[in-house]
């Protein structure tokens, strides 16, 4: 009996409803874009936020990056040629390794700018040197073969590891593995191929881009045959810099280490430069700040699409009352056939919270169909948590009863005797 | 409690036969409004008892008090003091939604201007006392289907009010006053709307009603209408004026003649 009669309820209010088809449509808009918005905002808000973390992520969060910057140009621009000496030194990684408590281990990195050729192909990715401490320290999964040994470092040998897009890029039909390249004026044998950082989804075949375009060789290898000091042409002019290691990546023996080796690598690097040709990139930092971002992006995301609802729920309460007023005859006659006050809150309530329903129920479609077009189209990543849709049309059935009880309870209170005289 | 104007009406019929039970008893009511600084006693000091059985036109100018006397009767308003009883049950002891129900049982309501709901179609706006009422009757669609062919809409029980005539409009509400078997109907200037026609149709229908032993009360500023009921009660300034019984008045009427 009373579910019936609540099904009752809701057939009589949509049937009063569809007595003005166009005023219920247009009412239901307001909450139709508020439950859109706030499912499109937050799936696209979550893409992002996933996104940054994820790259975050793969930088390690136990590590601690250390990187050279080039310094402020300061001095003569026209120099024709110059030896500019800046970043990280042989002596910073030493007392890195030697000193610091909570270290698990720290890599250096040395950055030739070498180009890299198989054949007629060309690319000029990032060439690493590095130890082979690198591959566990950032967590890369190989591809095939194997990475940097021992062994190599010892012997200088005259290996590389491939990343993904480089070998995909000079070997286009054929496995890496064995094959020669030359890097620079040397032919090195390549031994193993690692997989790219980016997304497999989005993995691009340029081989100069940052996160794919990366060659690996042994940094003794490295030192010996290219040296610290970098040359290129730039504009008919030389540009020489010379910089000892180019990254020092710290892994921090636990997760909880991270902010003392980050706050005693600074002090260090503080203390041995005097200027500031060094930057520290803590990913947990990043990660923290990553997750702060999310949360100030959620609430603005947040209050945008709550106000539109809100703006939506003021809408169907305008409405609302109109209608009270309009059908307070209806009211007064249903009072003297026995209505309850109840009964007229029952029914006033219902009829907006089909309204704000049906907006729910459109605007979650429309909300869903936002972020696969935007995935689509913009190429960004979206993500819809399962709870989004249900929160929002939970948020717009709340709308209904919120924005409903004022103009239902007004209905209910009319003098059945005034009610009756309104024309 | 009573006044010159009681005292010059007859309390008991003339007629021969005994008095049947009291369907509505209403004892020394008096309803006050205020308006600005005024106090203005729409009833005052009214008492009369409605029988079982009987069709009474309630009668009187503008002001007379004749609306105040349906609101309350119809229990949509209360007295400022007074008793009022119906079937026996004293309405003043019953709540808000307990009287919300009483109405909707014991009272039948037509009105001038109809007052169906324009989103439900014949039938439901037949059964609408029914549906707000806490028990729903067995067989009441069934009561509904046959109180629709009785007054003459068998043909049009799924039409909106929209599609109707007055005169079809009116016959609904009067289907609709049937359906709970009410005590007592009220009918407020039922009349009001429709051609002379029409409105005697109507009238006809309270005839028969009123022939099966219903107990009608009719509010109208017509005399034509009130002299097809058996009694007429006049009021002035919110109290009786005149009771003209059945037996009495046409002997009255003779008179005139």
């Amino acid at each position: 009996m009373r579910s019936s009669s609540l099904a009752r309820a809701v057939r009589l209010g949509v049937s009063s409803l569809l007595l003005h088809k166009l005023r219920s449509f247009l009412t239901t808009l307001g909450v139709l874009f508020g439950v859109a918005s706030v499912i499109a905002m937050l799936a696209v808000g979550e893409g992002a936020s996933a996104e940054a973390q994820d790259q975050i992520r793969r930088l390690g969060s136990r590590n601690v990056i250390l990187r050279s910057v080039k310094p402020p140009q300061v001095g003569d621009e026209d120099a024709e040629t110059r030896v500019l000496s800046y970043g990280l030194t042989r002596d910073d990684f030493e007392r890195i390794s030697e000193t610091f408590p909570g270290i698990e281990q720290s890599v250096p990195v040395l950055q030739t700018p070498a180009e890299v050729r198989s054949g007629q192909l060309l690319c000029r990715p990032r060439v690493l040197c590095t130890p082979h401490l690198f591959q566990s320290v950032t967590r890369r999964d190989l591809f095939s073969g194997r990475f940097l040994t021992e062994q190599d470092e010892a012997n200088r040998s005259l290996v590389c590891v491939l990343g993904y897009e480089v070998a995909r890029f000079l070997f286009p039909f054929d496995t890496a593995l064995g094959e020669r390249v030359k890097v620079g004026e040397h032919y090195l044998e390549v031994v193993g191929v690692l997989y790219s950082r980016m997304p497999v989804g989005s993995v691009t075949l340029d081989p100069s881009s940052e996160a794919g375009g990366e060659v690996f060789l042994p940094l003794s290898t490295g030192r010996a045959y290219f040296g610290e000091r970098q040359t290129q042409m730039r504009s008919g002019s030389m540009d020489i810099q010379e910089v000892q290691l180019h990254e020092i990546i710290v892994a921090a023996e636990r997760d909880i280490d991270v902010p003392v080796v980050a706050a005693a690598c600074r002090s260090m690097l503080k203390r041995e430069h005097d200027e500031k040709d060094y930057e520290v990139i803590v990913p947990l930092e990043l990660l923290a700040r990553a997750e702060e971002t999310k949360r100030i992006f959620n609430i603005v995301l947040g209050s945008i699409a709550g106000i539109s609802l809100l703006v939506g729920g003021i809408g169907i309460m305008n409405v609302m009352l109109a209608t009270v007023t309009e059908r307070t005859r209806e009211i007064g006659i249903r009072r003297a056939l026995g209505a309850k006050r109840k009964h007229i809150v029952t029914q006033f309530l219902v009829e907006t919270m089909v309204l704000s329903g049906a907006g729910g129920v459109v605007g979650v479609g429309v909300g869903l169909l936002i972020p696969w077009i935007v995935e689509r189209t913009a190429e960004l990543e979206t993500i819809v948590e399962p709870a989004a849709p249900i929160f929002a049309f939970g948020i717009s059935v709340l709308v209904g009863i919120v924005f409903g009880l004022y103009p239902a309870w007004r209905a209910a209170n009319m003098d059945p005797v005034e009610a009756l005289r309104h024309e | 409690m009573s006044d010159s104007t009681l005292a010059s009406a007859k309390p008991q019929p003339a007629g021969g036969s005994a008095p049947s039970e009291p369907v509505a008893e209403l004892s020394d009511i008096t309803r006050m409004y205020r308006m600005g600084e005024e106090e203005v006693r729409a009833l005052d000091g009214f008492s009369f008892t409605f029988r079982k059985g009987e069709y009474w036109a309630i009668m009187g100018s503008s002001g007379s008090g004749k609306s105040t006397l349906l609101n309350i009767l119809g229990c949509v308003d209360r007295p400022s003091s007074g008793s009022y009883r119906v079937r026996g049950q004293e309405v003043a002891e019953l709540d808000d939604d307990e009287l919300s129900t009483f109405r909707g049982a014991e009272l039948g309501f037509i009105f001038q201007s109809y007052n169906l709901i324009p989103q439900l179609d014949v039938l439901e706006n037949i059964l609408m006392p029914v549906m707000y009422q806490d028990e729903v009757p067995e067989g009441i669609e069934d009561r509904a289907l046959e109180l629709a062919k009785r007054v003459g809409l068998g043909e049009r029980l799924h039409h909106r009010p929209m599609q109707l005539s007055g005169g079809q409009q009116q016959r609904v509400a009067i289907a609709r006053s049937l359906i709970n078997d009410p005590a007592l109907i009220l009918a407020d200037e039922a009349t009001g709307n429709l051609d002379s026609k029409t409105a005697d149709e109507i009238l006809e229908l309270f005839d028969e009603l009123h022939a099966e032993g219903k107990t009608i009360l009719l509010v109208t500023h017509e005399a034509e209408v009130g002299r097809r009921a058996e009694n007429i009660l006049r009021l002035k300034d919110g109290n009786i004026e005149t009771v003209e019984r059945g037996a009495e008045r046409t002997g009255a009427v003779a008179d005139a003649q």
